[in-house]
């Protein structure tokens, strides 16, 4: 029998037993008096109160209890006295374990539907993905369920279908509304080469793309998977509850046996109003109350973020953000948009594209790609290189038409010779936040490339309202002192680190961690080590695999406002846990002494009926106040995207 | 007279408490029946956990197969916070829940109001 059934039962049962109680002073009672009251309680006992006792029973034998011992004892010692009173013609408390009973079943029902509510924000998102799509098979587009798609298959979306797996476009141009997966909720321009993500929404254009991930590895997938693993997983806070929920039941039951036997023995009281003090102690202390704060909360808190597109790994992470003195930012990416473009050229423009990007052909760093994108836009011809040679921290150097030629960055400088004109120069451009690479012939600058990497239009904003929640804001990045201060100097930052080597960033944020708590906000393959060093890792969505696996939150949809909404939710969750868990102990801690009688001097008691109303309410309001969670502002400077 | 009957009684109950919840007590230690490719253990769920320590040999994968008998709601879910698992049971149906033993260690898993706990041991 459910619940709901079982509550609807001793509810309707109870009844005639509460109007025998309203019209008692007015000396009435119910036809057939106490053997009606016994009969009705009878039922109620067999039917809606014989799962906690055999609940109850089946945990004792295992050496363990739980709230339904509790609701078992106090019910059914209510219940027994009764019998005995009527039988030797004593005042009978029966509708006590019928009111407990109901009381505590509606309690449940609720709260059983609060936790499904609680819990159902992950299902919800697997419920997004495409049934079917259609695939290329043997030059024709054939209808496949979503299962059969495999790596490679070249699929089309029509307007209005889902996009089925992650891919990228081969063919045509269209908006996607990505805000399932991402949080973003203006709808996003795609053309061949960009890259899909599975279950968003095409609007107006048709397409092909070519599959690259599907089932478990695509993002929808990983992105459930995250989250569940963080809606349950462990708070460091609940070690405490663990310890308690341990020993509660127990406790209480001894507490229920002293508060008889003081008020028999030694307060003279009667065995039934002894009794009455010690089943209100057992149906009020409520264990529940206490394991539901933490994981309830935990659940609705993460469910939340992942909507807006932040997801948070763990209850561990979320406790840590609360001890966040400072922000540590990666420049490239992060702050800045991560395309540098080149700006200015110094000296003899031909003759130093050339020289660099014979230089640059073959580097991935991106100051690099930016250089041979310029050389390929002013058309000019990549001459032959040989001897090339890295050197290492500081630039790369070969031998071209038969000299020695360099690209590197400042620390070249001290192994040749730069003209006067030239240093103005550089200082000059890196005080307007660009950075300058060094071309020479020979052991001689012959020119200056100026590169520029611009800041994100949202980073100011961003940085503006972490400052504003008194965080510290600290930039880590490997370029000079001042292109970098130029930068932060834009952008708010209160705190520039330059000249940092990619295997340094670490052990920069090592030393922070020294003198506080620090966040580390990063996105590249390199920034891997500092995101688990790190108190909090906040990895950006753009990023790759290794540093969204370091993270402990990662932003989804790279805008650096984030930042600031994650730390936001975080401490809203954490701070809806300690509340929780606040009023759970409280009521715990008042409620027992109020129930075993320590205030019966000033006239405040409570019948078992009242305890069991409290009870059931306890649990109930633990979780209603989790669910809130949902609907909770969260304060946060910056714009709602 | 009555009185202090009642104090002894009550005095003895107390002693039995502490001695019932809080003294040791044995756990039965259940290993997974383990073939070529598959390992299964069938866990009661029936005012606590029945065994309450599984072990699982690393590196087959596992099922353990839970059946929740008992009525109460604080066990209707079973939750392994390492594993991102949190199972609903619905009442005298078998559920399979599967686990990755690809990292050995010692795992907790719970009711859905952490107050039930088992033991997951992957060696």
């Amino acid at each position: 029998m459910t619940i709901t059934k079982r509550f609807w039962i001793s509810l309707i049962l109870s009844l005639p037993m509460l109007a025998n109680m309203i019209m008692m002073p007015f000396g009435k009672m119910i036809p057939g008096g106490e053997w009606t009251q016994f009969i009705l309680t009878t039922i109620i006992m067999l039917i809606s109160a014989r799962p906690f006792w055999q609940s109850g029973w089946a945990s004792f034998t295992k050496h363990h209890s739980n709230m339904d011992t509790l609701v078992a004892i106090g019910t059914l010692t209510a219940y027994v006295y009764s019998i005995y009173a009527m039988a030797t013609h004593q005042a009978v408390f029966f509708e006590s374990a019928a009111f407990v009973t109901t009381f505590v079943l509606l309690g449940q029902v609720f709260e059983e539907r609060m936790r499904n509510n609680a819990s159902n924000a992950v299902e919800k998102l697997v419920d997004l993905q495409a049934k079917e799509a259609e695939v290329m098979r043997d030059g024709k587009l054939v209808k496949l369920p979503l299962e059969e798609v495999v790596e490679g298959d070249i699929i089309r979306v029509k307007p209005g279908e889902k996009v089925a797996v992650d891919g990228v476009i081969t063919e045509g141009t269209s908006t996607i509304d990505e805000s399932m997966v991402t949080g973003e909720s203006m709808p996003v321009s795609k053309k061949a080469g960009d890259k899909v993500i599975g279950s968003t929404i095409n609007s107006n254009g048709t397409f092909m793309f070519k599959a690259e991930k599907v089932g478990k590895d695509t993002m929808l997938s990983q992105i459930v998977d995250l989250v569940k693993k963080a809606q349950n997983s462990h708070a460091p806070i609940q070690n405490l509850t663990d310890k308690v929920s341990d020993i509660f039941v127990p406790v209480v039951l001894i507490l229920a046996i002293l508060t008889f036997m003081v008020w028999y023995v030694f307060l003279d009281a009667s065995v039934a109003n002894s009794l009455i003090f010690a089943v209100s102690v057992v149906v009020i202390a409520c264990p529940c109350a206490l394991g539901l704060a933490t994981p309830t909360a935990l659940m609705v808190g993460t469910g939340r973020s992942a909507k807006m597109g932040i997801l948070i790994k763990n209850g561990e992470v979320l406790e840590a953000v609360n001890e966040i003195k400072a922000v540590v930012f990666d420049k490239t990416g992060t702050i800045t948009v991560g395309k540098p473009e080149v700006t200015n050229i110094v000296g003899d423009e031909k003759a130093v594209l050339s020289v660099a990007t014979g230089l640059e052909q073959s580097s991935e760093h991106p100051l690099a790609s930016a250089i041979v994108k310029k050389a390929e836009a002013e058309k000019i011809s990549t001459p032959k290189v040989a001897d090339f040679q890295a050197i290492e921290g500081k630039g790369v150097q070969a031998v071209i038409d038969g000299k020695k030629s360099f690209v590197g960055n400042d620390k070249l400088l001290n192994d040749v010779s730069i003209s006067d004109d030239l240093q103005k120069q550089v200082i000059k451009l890196q005080e307007e936040a660009k950075t300058v690479v060094f071309v020479g012939v020979e052991d001689q600058v012959i020119g200056l490339i100026a590169i520029q990497d611009a800041p994100k239009e949202t980073s100011k904003e961003a940085i503006a309202a972490l400052k504003s929640r008194g965080l510290r804001t600290v930039m880590l990045t490997g370029d000079n002192q001042r292109v970098a201060q130029a930068i932060a100097d834009q952008v708010g930052i209160d705190e520039v680190i330059a000249d940092v080597l990619p295997s340094e960033k670490a052990d920069h944020v090592k030393a922070l961690q020294q003198n506080e708590k620090v966040a580390f906000v990063g996105d590249g393959i390199n920034d891997a080590p500092a995101l688990t060093v790190a108190d909090v890792g906040i990895a950006m969505g753009s990023g790759t695999d290794i540093a969204i696996e370091s993270g402990g939150i990662v932003l989804v949809k790279n805008d650096l406002r984030d930042v600031d909404k994650a730390l936001a939710l975080s401490k809203k969750t954490f701070n809806r846990i300690r509340l929780n868990l606040f009023w759970a102990f409280i009521y715990n801690v008042l409620g027992i002494p109020v129930a075993a009688g320590i205030f019966y001097g000033l006239g405040v008691i409570l019948s078992p009926e009242l305890a069991g109303l409290a009870m059931a309410f306890s649990s109930l309001s633990v979780v209603t106040s989790s669910v809130l969670l949902n609907k909770a502002k969260i304060s946060s400077k910056v714009e709602t995207a | 007279m009555a009185k202090i009957l009642v104090l002894i009684f009550g005095l003895l109950i107390i002693g039995f408490i502490v001695w019932w919840f809080f003294g040791k007590h044995e756990v039965a230690e259940v290993s997974a029946d383990v073939t070529d490719d598959a390992q299964s253990i069938d866990v009661e769920v029936n005012g606590g956990y029945s065994p309450e320590t599984v072990v699982l040999k690393k590196g087959i994968p596992a099922t353990l197969n839970f059946t929740r008998k008992d009525k109460s709601s604080c066990l209707d879910r079973v939750v392994f916070s390492d594993f991102g698992i949190n199972q609903e049971l619905p009442i005298n149906e078998t559920e399979e829940i599967k686990i990755d033993t690809t990292k050995p260690g010692e795992y907790q898993w719970a009711c859905g109001m952490d107050m039930f706990h088992g033991k997951l041991i992957i060696k």
